[in-house]
């Protein structure tokens, strides 16, 4: 279990574009992940509020996701990403940090299924949610 | 009102292109990711020029999907963005000299990714197209891809809530 969690957190902090946009775990294990990111004026999607730009609120929830597929007990060697929806229920209250909680709730053989949800220093009410579809790769000779 | 000649092309440019480079001039988040847009006429082409920091998978290497996620919705925003500028421009109420900083954006509400296949270490290209634009909701499908215009890396769809016109009463 320990060895999983190692591997997610190492092949994440590996991405450049995680690195670059500052994320960080919050924690990592059994096929849920927590990733924070703080506010950053270069993220910035509308100029008129200082809001944060809606795709790098995307990125953040595509990362936990990914790295909830990671630690999934089922033990996958590589994950990406199939398919994404992403709801927009308000905009990030600028100044704050943003925290992404995904979870890994359902494998099949080649497939895992994701629900995220993103959020501000407000945690009861969500800034974002997604659900996605990712490809699960099994280490080879993996039973089946 | 009497006939008259055309005006000369390169005013006609430099007024599209202002406008563009206003619109876009505003949004941090679009510099941060380098994009930018090739206009031919009113069509957009969105171009995200390949960058080290855009990676998301180094094994491959392959892009981020949270990069091709807001690669593609910068694409559809700013093609709404640009639609309503363009008809406002076209018919003179807006002077495209002026500070854009002020354009209202339209939000998204939601939107969906398709990644049909990764995305290569180098240039990608979007176009977005809009398939029903209301009064207040707005629904955009933008396709994007790399070296072959019919081979597309992603797709995605999204719906989007347009900002109200200029001079409307606040909500």
């Amino acid at each position: 279990m320990t060895d999983i969690i190692q591997i997610a957190r190492q092949f994440i902090e590996a991405i450049p574009h995680a690195r670059a946009l500052g994320m960080e775990f919050e924690s990592l294990g059994d096929g849920k992940a927590v990733i924070s990111m703080p506010y950053d004026t270069r993220f910035i999607g509308d100029p008129a509020t200082g809001v944060i730009h809606g795709g790098a609120v995307s990125a953040l929830m595509d990362t936990a996701s990914g790295a909830a597929v990671m630690c999934h007990p089922a033990g996958p060697i590589s994950t990406a990403t199939l398919d994404l929806r992403i709801d927009y229920f308000r905009a990030a209250t600028p100044g704050q940090r943003i925290t992404a909680r995904a979870e890994c709730y359902h494998v099949t053989r080649s497939v895992a299924f994701v629900r995220v949800t993103a959020t501000d220093e407000d945690a009861a009410r969500p800034v974002a949610a997604a659900t996605g579809a990712f490809t699960l790769d099994r280490p080879s000779g993996a039973s089946r | 009102m009497s006939v008259s000649r055309p005006e000369p092309v390169q005013i006609v440019k430099q007024r599209r292109d202002g406008a563009l480079r206003g619109l876009l001039s505003g949004v941090p988040y679009i510099s941060y990711l380098g994009i930018q847009f090739d206009r031919r006429g009113d069509e957009l082409t969105a171009i995200l020029p390949f960058d080290e920091k855009l990676i998301g998978n180094p094994a491959l290497p392959a892009l981020h999907g949270g990069v091709t996620a807001a690669f593609l919705e910068v694409a559809a925003i700013i093609e709404l963005a640009w639609g309503s500028l363009w008809e406002e421009m076209e018919a003179g109420r807006v002077d495209p000299t002026a500070e854009l900083g002020a354009v209202r954006l339209p939000k998204t509400i939601d939107f969906t990714v398709d990644y049909l296949r990764s995305g290569l270490p180098r240039d990608a290209y979007a176009r977005a197209r809009i398939n029903r634009s209301g009064r207040r909701y707005a629904s955009v499908h933008v396709e994007a891809w790399q070296d072959n215009r019919a081979r597309l890396f992603a797709q995605g769809t999204g719906h989007f809530l347009m900002p109200p016109p200029p001079g409307a009463p606040a909500e």
